[in-house]
Formats: structure tokens, C-alpha cells, sequence
């Protein structure tokens, strides 16, 4: 009996209420953790797979024999690739196509290819307007690659060491 | 020049209609400005106690946020749902507004600011108050929706139990100021902030706020719209324009339970430094406009503050609070309010 008293009257203190007021008014002050986004953003890792591109070397050569070995291990079946021979006699793709809707950004081609030409960049804000631009084919990419070249390389330089 | 325009002054202030209409949109405009931008102070507190930033991209620091949003609602469409009855359907977000507004009329902004300084000024503000909650009502009957239906139900029945309450606690009120007017009610708590009524009557001020909290169906009494129940409750059918009137009725609902929150409990427009003798001659020891404002934000606040902290009541927790603990706590105050005032304990206007 005694006890539901006092009960009743602690509660009458709204002590509960106060306390959760005092939980809201700290949290009031606090530093908030929202990004303001297209100002600011979080930190990457270097081995953030983005949107794709094809490399070439600094003489301006482009990287990728078509050994299709891109092609073979791409779980989704996202790429497709034709090859022949060219005047100088070296083997080299007449198409690369990418298809993004397919892709599921696993990173396989990157890692299977042996002269590092297919790679995928941090660049993660495109977009597209009409559903065939979702096809990426070779003048696409490689334009890509030019653009990105420098943060391709930088990545590159910093996660060397661990593969 | 300036001979004509006093002339002009003159000829206005001698035009009963004209003049009382320009004191009446002079204090309509700045209210619903304010009401404008505590949606947008909402937004801004609320999301600070949640760790976030709050509106910050419409304007510098977000500020033009809510005349983006009035501006995207009165752009969209009114869409009356079938069967619906149309006169009531338009006139419930009207009945809900106008006696929010209404009620300033007798709100003193300090000695000698108020559009109508009538004698039975806290009646009129009792039944004003009571009145918005018609436009619930009318608004989920002329809806014929069922969860608008409900949530008028709940309004009602909320309104009903808390109106007691806040009854009781403006008896107490006027047991100590002595007065009806509340221009004289704010006199009456002369003296320094130890003086307002708060202090004597301070379980009557809470259970002021907490009703004031449950008359405008605000969380954690928000049962009426309860979107996790019933949708939106009244304002389900409303789109466009008429649910921004909606918005605004609530908005404007909360601003003058502050600002009578202010003017009950916690003195007007009275300064709280009155009688501290460093600062008695200087602004601060003065009471003006200013401190009536400040109080209010801080009440308005409150309101903000209790939305982000508390959940919402189950509905017999409600019913229980109302009826089993608010309105015994509130019968006693009154009586000790009344042997407080014949003892003498607290002197009016001392």
C-alpha cells in the first residue's frame, strides 16, 4: 500500500518525462552527422568499384588484347566482345560493350585482366536519360578512362601493395 | 506633406471599420508569418535533437523552405472524394482556422497593445479555443472516409476530457488574478518571475501545457492523425490548399496556446528582472512586446521539444490521464488556489 504510494507520487514528479527531455536537449547540442552531399563528401576507398573504363598506356596504345578473359569470368554476362586482326597484326577488339543494366559491379573483370585495361573507376554519379545509353561500348570507355586517368593511376599506386 | 498624411491618419482612425480592420491585419500578418516559419523551426529543432541538419537548401540556411512548401501545396489539387459533402468538406478547414486567429483578439501584446481589451476575455478565450475542434470533426464527417471518420472520434472524445482539465486550470487562474481580463490578469503577476502564477500554480501550468499539448492533437496526444493507425486521421481525404489550412490551423493553434501559456503563467508581456535593482531602470527590467515574444518562442518550443522526445499515448492512456489524474489534481489546486488567495499567501499584483 505504502509502496503504491509513494509510486503514485513519484510519477506525479514526471521524473521519466524529464529525464527523456534531458536525453533530447543533449542531443539537441550535439555535432550533427549529416554530409552536406554535393559539397561534401565521405571518404573512398581505393577500391571503390564504380562506373568502368578501358585504360591505354601513356603512348597512347590502347591496353586490351582481347584475350576475353573479362568476358569469360563476368558472372551477369554483362560483356561482349569481338576481336580481329589489325594491319599492324596485332590482336585487338573491334567491340567492347558493357551492358550496365547487367553489370552487378563484382569487379571480376578488373581483376582477371591481365594488362589492366578494363578497370572500374570511383566515379559513382552518372546517370542516364534513354535505356540505350546503358550500353557502354569501346569509344565510351576508353573516353572514360581518359578522363579518369590520373585517379585510375592514384588508386592503383595505393592499393599496389596488397595485390 | 506631412500635414496630409496626418490628416489622412486621422480621417483613417476616425472610421471605426477601417481602423479595426488595419489593427486586425496587423495582427494577422505577422501570425501567420510566424506559422510559416515554425514549420520551418520544427524542421530545424527536431532535426537537430535527431542528429541531423533539417531543411538547409531553399534560400540561405533553408529559411525559404516553407514558402516552397505553401507554394507546392496550394499548386497541387483539391480532390473531394465521392459522396463527400461538399459545403462542410470546404467549410471544416475554415471553422478549424478562424478561431485560432480569432482568439488574438483579446491576447494583451503588452499594457496598452490589444485589438479588444473586453472584460470577459478569458471566457471568450475558453470557448474560442474549444471551438477549432468543430473543424476536426465536421472535416472526418464530410470526408466519409472511415479512418477520417475515427480520427474526428478520437479528437472529440480527446477534446472533451481534456477541455475539463484546462478549464480547471484557468479557474485557478482566475481565482488568483481576481480578473477576467487578462490584461488584468497579467497585472495582477507584477513583481518579478517569482511572482507569476507559474510558481503558485504550478501543477495547474502543467497541466495547462499537457492540455494545451492534447487540444491541438499534438504528439504524444497526436491520436487524431495517428499515422501509424489511421493514416492521417481527419485530414486523410484533404489535398492542395485545404490541407495546408489544415496545417496552418494546427500551427496557429499551437502559437496561441503559448502565447497563453505565457499570459496565464508566466506574466505577459512583465519583464522576469522586474525588482532586481541592478537592471531596474534599464530594457531588461521593464516588461514590453519583447518579453511577451520571447516567452512564447520558448513555449512554442516546448512544444517541439515534447514531439521529439515523447511517443505517442495509447488511447485509454489518454482517457486515463484526462479523466483519473488531471482532473482530481486540478480540483484540489483549485481549492488550495482559493485558501491560498483568502490567506493571503499570494498577493495580487504585489
Amino acid at each position: 500500500m505504502m509502496k503504491r504510494v509513494i509510486e503514485y507520487l513519484r510519477s506525479l514528479m514526471l521524473l521519466e518525462l524529464m529525464a527523456g527531455l534531458g536525453v533530447t536537449m543533449r542531443y539537441f547540442f550535439r555535432p550533427k552527422f549529416t554530409i552536406n552531399y554535393p559539397e561534401e563528401k565521405t571518404p573512398k576507398s581505393p577500391r571503390f568499384r564504380g562506373l568502368h573504363a578501358l585504360r591505354r598506356y601513356p603512348n597512347g596504345e590502347e591496353r586490351c588484347i582481347a584475350c576475353k578473359l573479362c568476358e569469360a569470368v563476368c558472372p551477369a554476362l554483362a560483356i561482349k566482345i569481338d576481336s580481329s586482326r589489325r594491319e599492324d597484326g596485332s590482336r585487338r577488339t573491334t567491340a567492347y560493350e558493357i551492358d550496365l543494366f547487367k553489370c552487378i559491379y563484382c569487379g571480376f573483370c578488373e581483376e582477371s585482366c591481365p594488362v589492366d585495361s578494363i578497370v572500374l573507376t570511383g566515379f559513382l554519379e552518372y546517370h542516364f536519360e534513354s535505356p540505350e545509353e546503358k550500353i557502354l561500348d569501346k569509344q565510351k570507355l576508353l573516353a572514360i578512362g581518359d578522363r579518369f586517368e590520373s585517379q585510375i593511376a592514384e588508386k592503383r599506386k595505393q592499393d599496389a601493395a596488397y595485390r | 506633406m506631412l500635414d496630409t498624411l496626418i490628416a489622412v491618419f486621422d480621417w483613417v482612425k476616425s472610421q471605426y471599420l477601417i481602423w479595426t480592420l488595419l489593427k486586425i491585419v496587423v495582427i494577422v500578418l505577422p501570425l501567420i508569418t510566424a506559422v510559416a516559419f515554425y514549420t520551418y523551426f520544427e524542421r530545424k529543432v527536431i532535426g537537430a535533437m535527431q542528429i541531423r541538419i533539417g531543411p538547409n537548401r531553399v534560400g540561405p540556411l533553408g529559411l525559404l523552405q516553407p514558402f516552397a512548401d505553401v507554394f507546392k501545396l496550394l499548386l497541387k489539387e483539391i480532390i473531394q472524394p465521392t459522396n463527400a459533402n461538399r459545403f462542410l468538406f470546404v467549410l471544416a478547414p475554415v471553422i478549424a482556422l478562424a478561431p485560432a486567429l480569432a482568439a488574438w483578439a483579446v491576447v494583451p501584446f503588452n499594457d496598452f497593445l490589444v485589438l479588444a481589451d473586453v472584460d470577459a476575455g478569458l471566457i471568450y478565450v475558453l470557448a474560442l479555443t474549444s471551438l477549432s475542434v468543430y473543424g476536426i470533426i465536421i472535416a472526418g464527417w464530410a470526408s466519409n472516409s472511415k479512418y477520417a471518420f475515427l480520427g474526428s472520434i478520437r479528437s472529440a472524445a480527446q477534446s472533451v476530457s481534456y477541455e475539463i482539465a484546462m478549464g480547471f486550470a484557468l479557474v485557478g487562474v482566475l481565482i488568483l488574478g481576481g480578473s477576467l481580463n487578462l490584461r488584468e490578469i497579467v497585472l495582477a503577476q507584477r513583481g518579478g518571475i517569482f511572482d507569476w502564477f507559474w510558481l503558485p500554480l504550478l501543477p495547474l501550468f502543467v497541466i495547462y501545457m499537457v492540455s494545451g499539448l492534447a487540444e491541438t492533437n499534438r504528439a504524444p496526444f497526436d491520436v487524431a492523425e495517428g499515422e501509424s493507425e489511421i493514416v492521417a486521421g481527419f485530414h486523410v481525404e484533404y489535398s492542395g490548399a485545404a490541407f495546408a489550412v489544415f496545417f496552418l490551423a494546427e500551427y496557429a493553434n499551437m502559437i496561441l496556446i503559448s502565447g497563453l501559456t505565457t499570459i496565464m503563467f508566466a506574466g505577459g508581456w512583465l519583464s522576469p528582472f522586474e525588482g532586481v535593482p541592478v537592471l531596474g531602470d534599464t530594457f531588461l527590467g521593464e516588461g514590453s512586446i519583447v518579453w511577451f515574444l520571447a516567452k512564447t518562442v520558448v513555449f512554442m518550443f516546448m512544444f517541439l521539444w515534447y514531439r521529439a522526445t515523447f511517443p505517442r499515448y495509447r488511447y485509454d492512456q489518454i482517457m486515463r490521464l484526462g479523466w483519473k489524474v488531471f482532473i482530481p489534481i486540478t480540483l484540489v489546486w483549485v481549492m488550495l488556489a482559493a485558501l491560498m488567495s483568502v490567506f493571503g499567501l499570494v498577493v495580487k499584483g504585489s
